[in-house]
């Protein structure tokens, strides 16, 4: 009797294992992070930055590119729209949940699997 | 009363402790240095004494430690998965390093040395750097398909390309500034209203000395917070750098 009874409390424990497992797992899959205010609070101090120093970076190469090439001001004309641009970007991929600054596609695959349907996804390629 | 000493950035001045130079080179011990070294002392005590009893029942402070480190731990499972918990290490030195750095200068008197740039642009630079070669020794050449965005035409690419360098280029700048600028234009905001109250006098000065108390809650907010965003974007950068396809 008290072999019976030890094996069902291992067998509970062994389910019980697993749901937390499983659940940590899902948890680690799903592309949310942190929780509610913090989680807003932090985005809320990532756009603004993100859309300057794009900008930033667009002008110095701007800048470095006619110093060397000796091409004033084109290059910093080019870079200073290109920067813009990829501020913009950097903000918009932000805002779409995309949550990063380079690179689309880790993320619209995780996206995808958070029920969003796949024509959606593809619009959003598409748009890129 | 020094001029110098009513400015409200007088607070981010360097002040050379222990002068030593190497040659011609000044390698001072400075007060930044100091509050570095103090928040490093501080973390190794604050973790290898509050764990040193590892009760299976937490204390008080053991179960501090505990939290800052599942903090950290479920910060990079979450977004980078099982494959992050490799770079733990850094990330948890790079988390409480600025945690207690922002910390440290909510402390009157006391010297903020995440207000300078030249340290977070720092910091900022040694993730950038680490995470690209991370990426190049995981993914090789392949490391270059993340500059292309998936489904654009190669029409487009000359226009793409460029962009999507300076997107990548503009991560450390973004990372270094953003914990810069929050906590210099804290600072700078808190003495500045501190200033209000001694020159509006009793009655006058009771309404700055309110706000005051209200920005020194949201500065200890906001150095939570730096910090946090500062961690959960170097996450987003190792996934980046690992999980490229």
């Amino acid at each position: 009797m008290t072999n019976d009874n030890e094996i069902d409390t291992l067998n509970s424990l062994a389910t019980r294992l697993r749901h937390a497992r499983k659940s940590a797992e899902s948890k680690a899959a799903g592309a949310t992070v942190g929780s509610g205010v913090r989680q807003g609070l932090g985005f809320a101090m990532r756009i603004g930055v993100e859309l300057v120093s794009a900008l930033i970076v667009g002008v110095l190469i701007g800048l470095a590119l006619d110093f060397w090439l000796g091409t004033n001001p084109w290059c910093l004309l080019v870079f200073f729209v290109l920067g813009s641009i990829a501020g913009i970007f950097n903000v918009y991929r932000t805002a779409a949940g995309l949550n990063q600054t380079v690179g689309y596609r880790t993320k619209l695959k995780s996206y995808s699997k958070c029920s969003v349907t796949r024509e959606e996804t593809e619009g959003k390629e598409d748009s890129g | 009363m020094a001029e110098s000493a009513q400015s409200p950035l007088a607070q981010f001045e360097i002040k050379e402790l222990m002068p030593i130079s190497i040659g011609e080179t000044s390698i001072a011990f400075t007060n930044s240095a100091a509050f570095m070294a103090l928040s490093v002392l501080l973390i190794t005590v604050f973790l290898v004494l509050g764990m040193r009893k590892s009760a299976l029942v937490p204390g008080r402070w053991q179960s501090m430690a505990e939290i800052s480190y599942e903090f950290v731990a479920n910060l990079l499972v979450e977004t980078v998965g099982n494959e992050g918990r490799k770079y733990f290490p850094f990330v948890f030195s790079l988390f409480m390093f600025i945690l207690f750095g922002n910390m440290l200068g909510m402390i009157p008197y006391s010297f903020t040395f995440t207000s300078h740039i030249i340290v977070t642009f720092a910091m900022a630079i040694v993730v950038f750097v680490g995470v690209t070669i991370l990426g190049f020794a995981r993914h090789g050449r392949h490391f270059f398909s993340f500059f292309i965005p998936p489904g654009v035409s190669v029409v487009l690419w000359p226009l793409m390309i460029p962009i999507e360098i300076i997107s990548y280029l503009s991560r450390p700048v973004s990372l270094g500034v953003r914990l810069f600028a929050n906590l210099t234009a804290g600072h700078t905001m808190l003495k500045v209203f501190a200033g209000f109250v001694v020159s509006m006098g009793v009655i006058g000065g009771i309404l700055p000395l309110a706000f005051v108390v209200a920005l020194t809650g949201l500065e200890l907010l906001i150095a939570f917070l730096q910090a946090y965003v500062f961690t959960i974007l170097t996450c987003f950068y190792i996934n980046d750098a690992i999980h490229l396809h």
